[in-house]
């Protein structure tokens, strides 16, 4: 079988931009611009970054009822989701594991949900299989940007004034000469900032207005990764995936009253009778913080233990790498509730030797949305 | 100078070699976060793995490019790993070796021929 990589309606301005260009969940994408990840990462949380993410799924729900609908896919609340504002979600499986984590947006008339690229075919399949009442459409006409970072406001604002206005979670759609550009002041690195997606034929252009704005860069995957493990935040097939509850993933917060024990629409979603005991009785174990006490980064994989020698593996590393922002490596994993108390003390397992590592409070770095 | 086709280059000063990266393994490891040294003494073998060298993005190793001794390690790289993308070629290199034969370097690549390799 040939694979043939897809592009984004940004491949050539990534390419005219002198990005290093690597296959990712079937796409060519960049992974970093002459500036390179750590200047990119630190030049995001200092001024604004432009992400290309168009490789993510963009799909239309629609039809009666579509929201109490994909409540049966999803632990969340859909239904009280006001019109113009997003909601993070997942979909959960019988066993109360996550088959992806999305975004979930009342436009009116419709649903918009942002899935993840990796997943997308699959979710979009998901959908239709168990929601055969509804409309539902992937977007293949539109391009998907973030702009994130203290900046992205003021940038913004110079093509379409009226972003100004929102805030944390607000949708929008706002015309930019004469194309409507649906706004979100959302994003994947725990800093102000906005997703905005765009018709295909105006991504550039778009791109190209944003990147003339000033102390605006172009920003790739190594640091949009960088950013987002600073931030605390899940990356689908590594810190959460079939295997891990909302719950265990410290994702409760997404899971609102009215789907909870008590609640309105109380269960009634896959998985819901073991997610809502989980919530109850709290999760046997659970995502924590780890800060490497060394220079050492502990990578994805790292096997943690409770004692320097001997003793017990606890579980491991589930995304790990180096924080530009704090100098030093950063790390998150599961380890058993119990021993989950930041402060306590492990030993990660770094090419056959056993490095001290401390859990710790996520974030990793205050976020700083526009709430 | 020489070079290998894991993107190391030598540099004999004296009866020692120096060795170090390349620009371009600098440039296609991205911003150096961590250096792992051998141990000064260590008798290592071509193609041991006697440094680490992680990235933002990944972990790799150095390989040993010929049989020797550790006499010398570059100890400023640990604590200022980013040496290694600023001066890869100078003040980042990594250790010194001892070398029963001097006479294996001439079956490795010269500049040209590593520019060459490089394509």
């Amino acid at each position: 079988m040939i694979d043939t990589l897809r592009r984004t309606p940004l491949y050539d301005l990534h390419v005219a931009l002198g990005a290093k260009m690597v296959p990712f969940a079937g796409y060519e994408m960049p992974v970093q611009y002459p500036m390179g990840v750590m200047a990119e990462h630190l030049h995001t949380r200092a001024h604004a970054g432009l992400f290309d993410v168009s490789h993510m799924g963009q799909v239309i729900l629609r039809g009666p009822d579509a929201a109490l609908a994909l409540e049966r896919l999803v632990p969340v609340d859909v239904a009280g989701l006001a019109e113009g504002r997003q909601r993070y979600a997942m979909f959960t499986n019988a066993e109360g594991g996550i088959l992806d984590d999305l975004m979930v947006t009342n436009r009116g008339d419709h649903l918009f949900l942002v899935v993840n690229a990796a997943c997308k075919a699959a979710d979009i399949a998901h959908l239709r299989a168990q929601l055969p009442q509804l409309d539902i459409t992937e977007l293949t006409d539109r391009a998907l940007l973030a702009l994130q970072g203290p900046g992205a406001e003021a940038a913004l604002a110079a093509l379409v004034p009226d972003v100004a206005d929102m805030r944390f979670m607000d949708v929008a759609t706002v015309d930019w000469q004469g194309h409507a550009l649906w706004v979100s002041r959302s994003g994947y690195t725990g800093e102000d900032g906005f997703e905005i997606s765009v018709p295909d034929t105006q991504a550039e252009a778009v791109a190209r207005a944003l990147l003339d704005q000033p102390n605006v860069a172009p920003i790739g995957l190594g640091a949009r990764d960088s950013l987002r493990l600073e931030a605390g935040l899940c990356l689908y097939g590594h810190d959460i995936d079939e295997t891990t509850n909302p719950v265990s993933a410290g994702l409760s917060w997404a899971i609102q009253k009215a789907r909870r024990v008590g609640g309105a629409r109380e269960g009634g979603f896959p998985g819901a009778a073991f997610i809502l005991q989980e919530l109850a009785e709290g999760p046997l174990a659970c995502r924590v913080g780890l800060r490497p006490e060394g220079r050492a980064p502990m990578r994805e994989g790292t096997v943690l233990w409770d004692a320097p020698e001997g003793g017990r593996n606890l579980g491991g590393v589930t995304s790990g790498g180096f924080s530009p922002s704090l100098g030093a490596p950063i790390a998150m994993g599961y380890v058993p509730t119990i021993s989950a108390e930041p402060g306590t003390r492990l030993w990660g397992e770094v090419r056959g030797k056993r490095l001290p590592v401390t859990i710790c409070d996520l974030p990793f770095r205050p976020s700083t949305y526009k709430r | 100078m020489r070079y290998t086709e894991e993107h190391e280059w030598l540099r004999v000063e004296g009866d020692v070699v120096v060795v170090g990266i390349t620009e371009h393994a600098a440039e296609q490891l991205g911003d150096v976060v961590f250096v792992e040294l051998p141990e000064v003494e260590a008798v290592v073998g071509k193609g041991d793995e006697v440094c680490v060298i992680e990235s933002v993005k990944a972990a790799s190793d150095i390989l040993a490019p010929v049989d020797g001794e550790i006499v010398e390690i570059n100890e400023v790289l640990v604590d200022n790993p980013g040496l290694v993308n600023e001066d890869p070629l100078g003040d980042a290199w990594f250790f010194k070796m001892k070398l029963d034969d001097l006479s294996v370097l001439d079956d490795m690549m010269t500049e040209d021929e590593y520019k060459d390799f490089l394509g």
